[in-house]
């Protein structure tokens, strides 16, 4: 009779990995319902966290658009030379919080409001001789959030005889895009949370079935490694496998509201993130959610199983 | 082989499964284990590949101290020690290839070798062509079988079997029991739990008897001793 080595090797060998794999890919069909309960549950969870994430991340984006829209127009006493108007632009420019600063003659906006009044707009070309508006300054600050402290400033300039900026609608806007926010960052952790609890708790049940032939392992000689590979493997595919469909759903889905959200709505502001690469980004996103969740419900499943 | 001193073993319910056990089992030998159910013996084998923990005493297996063994040390204590289990703790979704397989894969047996040894084993029990089946769909002595094949398929220096001839018809019986015998021949240790007494009496080996969770006899060639 010939020996074997039987040597004891801490590091894996290769082909211990490749069994790993097999094994775990085995797996699947050796659990066959198992492996469709635990992937059904990974697939609507990320249906539902797909779903919501696009929703956010594009809600917040147009909050976002619209912020950034919000400009502060400076109206300079009517009185102000030439010197005056650098001035004032030089001290606008100072401030550290603003972005950009554009510079707006009296001719300017005249030419603006005409233009912007269409056909009516002519009878307003006889002012063209002794022009009734001021020149402006119109600014946008880095932060949008800093508008109204920026604005504040430029107010109390002495050359300033008024500051627009559409004062209690920027208000309102900012707190409630805020709270937007934040709601929709509670709602994506706790549904998070809630997936990874339910996907987790699907396939404990699967493995608490599994309990018996875990003991069996060890009891032949496997260490607690060798047998939680194939899980970690089982529950990588079973994540995969899982997002799979949330993934058409979240795809398909986007496609075609990219493709009709102006036809839905009036607004212009109102836009959506390109379909490419936003809906791909968001596949992968749910694809690391399902990888990540399957894993970790997988390999802490095993864990209390191993102490025989 | 092995080297019980002052062995006890209190359960957390409260039962006492053996009550200072004294014994040494030396390398090649062929021990039967014998005694009436609930004496201690399935503890006094359980002690052995350390599925159980002595309350006290101190255990020697292979030159292993059980009692000082660390946790992750147990699986390599398994692996110098095949065990035929009396409900064969086979694995259920496994085909009785990989069950036997199984053994050699988690020692990273090559692929090559570990093909050559599992068909010789199979061979060796019987169940060549039953290779591809899972245990379900085998009878019971040939699931006893396997178990046997799967205990034996590393080599390993000690070989215990708890009833392997429980539930078998006697054709069965006598067959696991030469295979038995085969795997002591070369070597092999090997400890035998029994209730047959027409085997005790007819392969004589070393006879030790569990009682109460004492041994009360230890005789070489001896003779099973109870009546049935």
């Amino acid at each position: 009779m010939y020996v074997m080595n039987i040597e004891v090797n801490t590091a894996m060998k290769f082909r211990t990995v490749k069994r790993h794999f097999r094994e775990g890919s085995k797996n699947i069909w050796r659990n066959g319902w198992m492996t469709v309960a635990s992937a059904g549950a990974v697939t609507t969870t990320l249906v539902l966290v797909g779903a919501f994430l696009a929703l956010m991340i594009n809600l917040n984006q147009i909050a976002t658009n619209i912020e950034e829209d919000v400009e502060i127009k400076v109206l300079l006493e009517l009185t102000v030379d030439e010197a005056a108007i650098e001035t004032v632009g030089d001290k606008i420019d100072k401030i550290p919080e603003v972005s950009s600063v554009n510079f707006s003659s009296k001719e300017d906006e005249l030419a603006n409001l005409i233009e912007s009044m269409g056909e009516e707009g002519n009878s307003w070309e006889l002012f063209e001789q002794d022009n009734p508006l001021n020149d402006a300054y119109v600014i946008k600050t880095e932060d949008p959030l800093d508008t109204i402290d920026v604005a504040e400033r430029i107010e109390d300039l002495d050359e300033v005889q008024e500051v627009n900026y559409g004062k209690d609608v920027v208000q309102n806007l900012f707190r409630f895009n805020e709270l937007a926010r934040n709601i929709g960052l509670v709602l994506i952790i706790g549904l998070i949370f809630t997936a990874i609890f339910l996907i987790s708790n699907t396939i404990k049940i699967t493995i608490m079935a599994r309990q018996k032939e875990i003991g069996i392992m060890k009891l032949v000689g496997a260490t607690n490694g060798f047998i939680r590979w194939p899980f970690f493997v089982e529950g990588l595919l079973l994540g995969v496998l899982g997002s799979v469909i949330p993934i058409a759903v979240i795809v398909t889905g986007y496609h075609y509201a990219t493709n009709n959200i102006s036809a839905l709505t009036q607004f212009a502001f109102v836009e959506l993130l390109p379909f490419n690469p936003f809906a791909w980004q968001l596949s992968l996103i749910i694809l690391a959610i399902g990888a990540i969740i399957g894993v970790w419900g997988s390999v802490m499943s095993v864990r209390k199983f191993l102490k025989v | 082989m092995i080297d019980m001193q002052e062995v006890y073993k209190t359960y957390p319910n409260g039962v006492t499964a053996l009550n200072g056990i004294d014994v040494k089992i030396e390398s090649g030998d062929f021990v039967y284990v014998v005694g009436p159910s609930g004496a201690g013996k399935s503890t006094f084998i359980k002690l052995i590949f350390r599925e159980e923990k002595p309350s006290k005493g101190t255990i020697l297996v292979n030159n292993k101290n059980l009692h000082k063994m660390k946790w992750k040390d147990v699986p390599f204590l398994r692996r110098d020690i095949g065990v035929v289990y009396q409900d064969f703790k086979l694995l259920p979704k496994m085909t009785i290839y990989e069950n036997v397989a199984f053994a050699l894969e988690v020692i990273e047996e090559t692929p090559k070798n570990i093909r050559k040894r599992v068909m010789e084993v199979l061979d060796l029990v019987g169940l060549k062509n039953k290779a591809r089946f899972i245990p379900d769909e085998l009878s019971g002595g040939e699931q006893q079988r396997v178990a046997i094949a799967r205990a034996i398929v590393n080599y390993p220096k000690l070989l215990i079997a708890d009833e392997p001839t429980g539930n078998l018809d006697p054709d069965t019986s006598w067959e696991i029991m030469r295979i038995l015998e085969d795997i002591n021949a070369s070597g092999t240790t090997v400890i035998m739990a029994t209730h047959s007494k027409e085997i005790v009496n007819t392969i004589k080996k070393r006879v030790i008897a569990i009682e109460g969770g004492l041994i009360v006899r230890d005789e070489h060639r001896g003779e099973y001793g109870y009546e049935i």
